[in-house]
């Protein structure tokens, strides 16, 4: 499975290489790619359903427990399946849509990029590959939205679902890494059997919390669901894959796989089924005022979204298997719908629903597609999405004893999608024929090939189930429930409550469409006030945020040298100071004070060097004094028996005044431009400074400084660094790591360097 | 200011003090030197010939892009760690082979490393020269 993914990474690298050469049927050579994955994983089928699941694992940081580990079994298998097949009908689709675009070569390596992270983050059994796979989706759907991106509009809102799905992964990798410490692996499948341990340690709530935050962050659950609709601004093709059909599948993905680890107590069941139930009553109810296709889309796939998380929060067996079908029916409508509305912006010129009408003459097979998929989006027999609302309803009626009002907000939520189907589906082909800004016509096979098979497919699944879904729900409820559930899929199940409970969310669907257009005239639904909105919250957050950057940067990075020193000096001192203090008491001062005539000659020069340095108002004078200066402390150097810090020491004072003295020529004549204040300032915190230093080097030689490392360093110099000079080998031996960590510093110093003198001040004057 | 003195002497100076930053360079495995030292020298032996003969000269003489050096040190350092990577041994580790030739002697990667650092450090040092320098005879 590596091999199919770093196959899929290099694939998406040359996709930019082979659109250019062919761009004209470009989707038939993008569609190879998804339908190969597709077949690759098609062949493990029998394996899989057999009960035999496949993994694979390669060291990557073993010593931090990170591998390359696969697990395919029922559960991935299935989200793989949808992913490669949803994918082909996307590819196919984008390679004509995306014609009118530019860079639509950059398109097909993000989307590539997209499929085979997805695939990689469904396949991960260790979870911070599973992470990593994560923001790999996150950072591609960034890309995808903010596709257009001169427009304002798409960079926001790529930034946006950025932020909110980044955001959420970083609170789930704290999660994934307290769970990590409580189990002791990074290995889903190792702690497939510690839910006891997991669920009574200490750190429990906060690992279900954490988690949690990133799971609904990428689902798109409530209060983070405002990023998807808004997540519009992207291609349709990018719409239709990312994010109706995978990529916000992703969290759901996550609490199914995790909760037969650490799900079963009320905190992970509840908070699950109240967020998932709260996301499909309300962004269902939300749909209401919308008018583009693209964002009707958007709120009825929000809607389905909770469903399908409020199903894993009830968990029971009838729950996971209406989880299963409805996952699956909504994948196969809605990228159809989705592909369908794409159709329709591409030939007609619009995406308003109040613009479109009466196409079914000029785009019989658009149309054609577009029924199927909306009945299945209804739940009409004899599609699939019939069976799977059937079974949500049959899920929910179960539960004890929040049945009732669950169900009634089930029905009321679809009845909602129940309007939005039929704006989407149905409201541009029939009635009176209105004018577009284009003139409409049937789209090319290339793009009517991908809806079209799912939503033949959608009806497939829907007559035959058993064969098509029965092995896969087995194998997946192992890994969600670690049960079997031995529930025969059936699409006619007789006259029931259940039944009933469909056809009055058909009536009222209906009704809701019928008085759409009077409710909204006349305005009578007030906005929500600002307050309210979490989208708003989210503008408050980031503006916050960013007016706070600002603040300190001023405050800290305010382009004055002397301040940038003074912060540093400051706070050093300040830190250490208060070290040395607590450690006062167990020192005992007794320097040795028995000074040769060297060492009392150079004390004296230094100082007079200092003050000559300090006082001078010459600065040619200045630059000789800072040298005297430098080259008495290289003397001390050799006087205590270091010639190496010698040596370089003379190397680069030498090296300083020749520096000082090419800049100074371009210097104007010397003003004493500072405040007395400002010099008065300087010299206390220079004082400060000084006195510090001789405090600490007093208390250095009043502790014993023998820490083994010198001798250990001196006999093992020659042995094992082959050199006698002990501070060389340290320096390109033994302690190599942190030279070659200076010298990169020192290279990116160099272009600084460069920078500011071949384009900054140097230039300006 | 050009005194025909210091520009002859600096011609001369200039191989010397090169070949004393090599031999710094080269010495500094067993006695005092090292490739630090060593970059600083050759750099102060260019800086005196851009002293004595000015800049253009010192640029042609040197002939290369300073920041060229530079990025060449910093690959000779990274490429002495690729020995211990292939064999599976802990990052940087030491390397040494024995060639047998007289003057050579053992060679080993933290020489290699060690001439990164003297070209890395020559190239960052006559950057900053070279191009205070160029700013300084435009103006």
């Amino acid at each position: 499975m590596l091999g199919l993914i770093l196959t899929g990474f290099a694939a998406s690298a040359l996709a930019p290489v082979l659109y250019r050469r062919y761009r004209e049927n470009f989707g038939w050579i993008a569609v190879t790619f998804p339908l190969y994955m597709f077949f690759s994983f098609l062949s493990r089928y029998p394996r899989i359903a057999a009960g035999e699941p496949v993994r694979e694992s390669f060291p990557w940081v073993p010593a931090l427990g990170i591998n390359f580990s696969f697990l395919l079994d029922g559960l991935s298998l299935t989200f793989v399946l949808i992913i490669t097949l949803v994918g082909a009908a996307v590819f196919l689709f984008a390679g004509a849509y995306m014609k009118g675009y530019e860079h639509a070569g950059r398109f097909f390596l993000y989307i590539g990029v997209f499929m085979t992270s997805m695939l990689g983050l469904v396949l991960s059994d260790n979870m911070l590959l599973l992470f990593v796979f994560w923001e790999l989706t996150s950072v591609s759907s960034f890309l995808l939205i903010g596709f257009s991106h001169q427009k304002e509009s798409s960079r926001k809102s790529a930034l946006q679902a950025l932020l909110v799905t980044g955001g959420g992964g970083l609170a789930m990798l704290a999660g994934m890494l307290l769970l990590g410490n409580v189990t002791g692996t990074y290995e889903i499948s190792s702690f497939y059997d510690m839910n006891r341990v997991i669920t009574a340690h200490a750190h429990y709530p906060a690992i279900v919390v954490l988690l949690l935050c990133g799971a609904f962050a990428k689902s798109a659950q409530f209060p983070f669901h405002f990023w998807l609709p808004n997540a519009m601004e992207a291609p349709t093709p990018v719409s239709a894959y990312l994010h109706s059909a995978t990529m916000v599948k992703a969290g759901i993905y996550l609490i199914a796989r995790l909760n037969h680890e650490i799900g079963g107590t009320p905190l992970w069941q509840d908070t699950v089924l109240v967020t998932g139930a709260a996301t499909m009553l309300f962004t269902a109810m939300l749909a209401f005022r919308q008018t583009d296709l693209k964002k009707l889309l958007a709120y009825s796939t929000l809607a389905v979204l909770g469903t399908l998380v409020m199903l894993l929060g009830i968990g029971s067996k009838l729950a996971i298997k209406a989880f299963f079908i409805y996952l699956i029916a909504h994948s196969l409508y809605k990228g159809t719908l989705f592909l369908v509305a794409g159709i329709l912006d591409h030939e007609t010129g619009t995406r308003d629903v109040r613009k479109l009408g009466g196409l079914r003459r000029a785009m019989p097979v658009t149309a054609a597609a577009a029924a199927l998929a909306s009945f299945s989006m209804m739940g009409v027999i004899p599609l699939v999405g019939f069976i799977g609302k059937e079974t949500v309803y049959k899920a929910i009626l179960e539960l004890e004893p929040w049945g009732l009002p669950l169900i009634a907000a089930a029905v009321l939520a679809n009845a909602f999608v129940v309007m939005v189907t039929l704006l989407v589906g149905f409201r541009p082909f029939w009635g009176k024929l209105q004018k577009t800004p284009k003139q409409p016509h049937e789209a090319p096979l290339k793009m009517l090939a991908g809806p079209l098979l799912l939503a033949v497919l959608g009806l497939l699944f829907g007559l035959f189930p058993d064969f098509f879904i029965s092995a896969m729900l087995e194998q997946s409820a192992r890994s969600i429930l670690s049960e079997v559930l031995s529930l025969k899929i059936v699409l006619w199940q007789g006259v029931n409550l259940v039944l009933v409970l469909s056809f009055v969310t058909l009536l009222l669907g209906g009704l809701l469409h019928a008085l759409r257009s009077a409710l909204l005239s006349r305005a009578a639904i007030p906005a929500l006030p600002a307050m309210l909105k979490p989208s708003s919250w989210y503008d408050t957050a980031l503006g916050g945020m960013l007016a706070f950057a600002a603040m300190q940067t001023r405050f800290l990075q305010n382009g004055y040298l002397r301040n940038y020193i003074i912060v540093m000096l400051l706070a050093a001192i300040g830190l250490a100071s208060f070290v040395l203090y607590r450690a006062a008491g167990e020192v005992s001062f007794a320097p040795d004070l028995s000074i040769t005539f060297y060492e009392a000659a150079l004390g004296c020069i230094i100082i007079a060097a200092t003050v000559l340095l300090v006082t001078s108002t010459s600065r040619l004078k200045s630059v000789v004094a800072l040298g005297v200066l430098g080259f008495s402390i290289g003397i001390v150097f050799v006087i205590y028996g270091a010639p190496d810090v010698a040596l370089t020491t003379f190397a680069i004072e030498t090296l300083n005044v020749i520096l000082f003295v090419l800049v100074l020529y371009r210097l104007p004549k010397f003003l004493r431009l500072s405040r007395s204040s400002n010099r008065l300032q300087d010299a206390v915190i220079a004082s400060c400074v000084g006195v510090f230093m001789t405090v600490v080097v007093l208390f250095s030689t009043s502790f014993d400084l023998s820490s083994g490392l010198k001798e250990y360093f001196a006999s093992a110099s020659l042995p094992e660094g082959r050199g006698r000079n002990v501070v060389n080998v340290i320096l390109v031996d033994f302690r190599a790591l942190d030279t070659l960590g200076e010298i990169t510093v020192l290279a990116v110093a160099a272009i600084g360097v460069l920078a500011m003198l071949k384009t900054g001040a140097g230039r300006r004057s | 200011m050009y005194s025909v003195i210091l520009a002859t002497a600096s011609r001369y100076l200039l191989t010397l003090i090169l070949m004393f930053s090599v031999f710094m360079l080269l010495r500094g495995h067993n006695e005092p030197g090292g490739g630090f030292v060593g970059g600083l020298v050759a750099a102060a032996a260019y800086a005196l010939y851009c002293i004595a003969n000015g800049i253009d000269a010192a640029r042609a003489i040197f002939r290369f892009d300073p920041l060229r050096v530079v990025a060449l040190g910093l690959l000779l350092a990274l490429l002495s760690t690729v020995p211990s990577l292939v064999s599976g041994q802990p990052f940087m580790t030491g390397m040494w082979f024995d060639t047998g030739l007289a003057l050579i002697g053992k060679v080993g990667t933290p020489l290699l490393f060690d001439f990164g650092v003297y070209f890395l450090v020559l190239g960052i040092t006559l950057t900053i020269i070279f191009s205070l320098a160029g700013e300084d005879s435009r103006s």
